[in-house]
């Protein structure tokens, strides 16, 4: 018997609920939390700022840094290490690269724009999470972007592809194991900024999977515009998408 | 080919989002072409005028540009002037020719005229293309600051602020009885009586809170004669503005923007 019915009981291409608000740390320029299922990321926004350390600087355009931290208590149970780990540098990594061709950073030479993914919960997809909560707080804090990156796993288990993983289906070892591929992409263009996987895969199954996750990345991209919208005052509602 | 604009004139927009399709359109700030739509690529508010869409920007950081009116802070004394913060990812200089009217020795001890962690409101004279900043102190309007309170704004709302030809902030200042002085890099500076300059500083929050909201004027003067028991003249350009939505309404945005441009509201000293 393969995997025919999902473990919380959600359509095969079906996302986990989902709940985004902007503007949620009063301190930074802009901020967000993307909360997918289990997994809740924060994103806060410092900047165009003056970087330090100065060498970094880029004298012909501003740097993007963003930085992925799951705090200790986020996990199944076991403790998380604090501070940055070889996983959370790689993370970090990524979803700095997953928006450095959306940024234009261009009007601000020798400046920096920060960007701190926080997860106080994580239940797998905590990258993509945290690309969509940095999306959000990069758009609150006015930074120039051709679009809103979203970002949402998508994966096969046994036999079976699915949209959004949780933990229990990305550890799955029945029939042919689980395979989980994060990604991220500009919706207007339908480029991916983000493709990592885990595990063994078909080139068909991959060509599926993917074309869901553009799919559910579509939808997630209008949670995270209508957390904007709401800010002001649901003001420009219908989304023209 | 038939062209359609998707958006109502003040939408909020966010980046990414679609405003038209179709090449009748042209895009402007805040705005670009992706094949045959027009894109925002900045959160704002969105205005079409004729055949061109543009946006005003709701969030960002201030950047130095010329002429502006600012207020800063000394955070360094160096032998050629001082080094100055003005909420902006870039810092500034004052030249000592151009940090006070007196005649300056050579040798002499810089923090006779600003020492570090003074306030002061300037003139940012020049900008180059990599952003070095110089300020003066020097001139009409331009002083060091002393006593009174400092808030910070969002600097998009600034003009807002300030209004037409400055009817919203002496708004303020006839209500209160505050000194207001407000820099276009989103810093406020206000003195006056505590409880007044409470009042000041909620208005003035509440024009940041709901400047993309039409009708802000009246809520403003509402909430000023609440709060104050004073009844406020109505000046003629304030109680226009809002009477009329829409169209009119975006030339008041045109309004401030150029305003922006001309400097900001300065309290005469």
């Amino acid at each position: 018997m393969g995997y025919d019915k999902r473990y919380d009981g959600r359509e095969f291409d079906e996302v986990r609920p989902i709940t985004a608000k902007a503007g949620v740390v009063k301190n930074a320029d802009g901020s967000a939390y993307f909360r997918i299922g289990g997994t809740w990321a924060y994103a806060a926004v410092y900047g165009p700022r003056e970087m330090f350390p100065r060498f970094q600087q880029n004298p012909k355009k501003g740097v993007l840094r963003v930085n992925y931290n799951m705090m200790p208590f986020s996990g199944q149970g076991d403790r998380v290490r604090p501070g940055p780990n070889r996983r959370a540098k790689e993370l970090s990594m990524v979803s700095t690269k997953a928006f450095q061709d959306v940024v234009d950073l261009s009007k601000f030479p020798n400046a920096a724009v920060d960007v701190f993914i926080e997860l106080p919960e994580t239940d797998a997809g905590s990258r993509c999470a945290g690309i969509c909560a940095a999306s959000i707080a990069l758009a609150d804090a006015g930074i120039v972007m051709k679009d809103m990156v979203a970002a949402v796993a998508v994966g096969r288990v046994d036999d079976q592809i699915v949209v959004d993983l949780s933990y229990l289906e990305e550890a799955t070892e029945d029939g042919r194991g689980a395979v989980d591929i994060a990604t991220a992409m500009i919706p207007s263009t339908g480029e991916f900024t983000l493709l990592q996987m885990d595990g063994v895969i078909t080139k068909d199954e991959l060509k599926e999977a993917l074309s869901k996750a553009k799919d559910a990345c579509a939808k997630i991209a209008q949670v995270q515009r209508q957390a904007l919208h709401d800010k002001y005052g649901n003001q420009g509602g219908d989304d023209n998408e | 080919m038939s062209s359609k604009i998707l958006i109502n004139e003040r939408d909020v927009v966010v980046p990414g989002q679609v405003l038209a399709e179709g090449m009748d359109y042209l895009p402007s700030h805040g705005t670009y072409r992706l094949n045959d739509k027009i894109l925002a690529n900045k959160l704002g508010v969105a205005f079409i005028d004729g055949k061109v869409i543009k946006t005003i920007p709701l969030a960002g950081n201030y950047l130095p540009k010329r002429n502006d009116v600012v207020i800063g802070k000394v955070i360094d004394v160096l032998s050629m002037g001082w080094r100055v913060e003005l909420n902006s990812p870039y810092g500034g200089l004052i030249p000592i020719r151009d940090g006070t009217f007196e005649f300056v020795p050579k040798g002499a001890d810089l923090t006779r005229y600003f020492d570090i962690g003074d306030y002061f409101v300037g003139k940012i004279t020049n900008v180059t293309s990599q952003f070095l900043v110089d300020v003066s102190v020097k001139g009409q309007g331009l002083y060091k600051l002393r006593d009174g309170r400092l808030i910070k704004v969002n600097t998009n709302k600034v003009p807002r602020i300030i209004g037409k030809k400055g009817s919203m902030v002496s708004m303020i200042k006839q209500a209160t009885d505050v000194k207001i002085t407000v820099g276009q890099n989103g810093l406020v500076w206000l003195n006056g009586e505590p409880a007044m300059e409470n009042i000041a500083v909620e208005a003035i929050q509440k024009i940041e809170n709901e400047s993309h909201i039409s009708g802000l004027t009246d809520r403003v003067k509402e909430f000023l004669e609440q709060a104050t028991g004073k009844k406020i003249e109505a000046k003629q350009e304030s109680s226009e503005e809002d009477e009329e939505e829409g169209s009119h309404d975006s030339q008041e945005y045109d309004d401030h923007s150029d305003q922006g441009e001309d400097g900001a509201y300065e309290e005469e000293q």
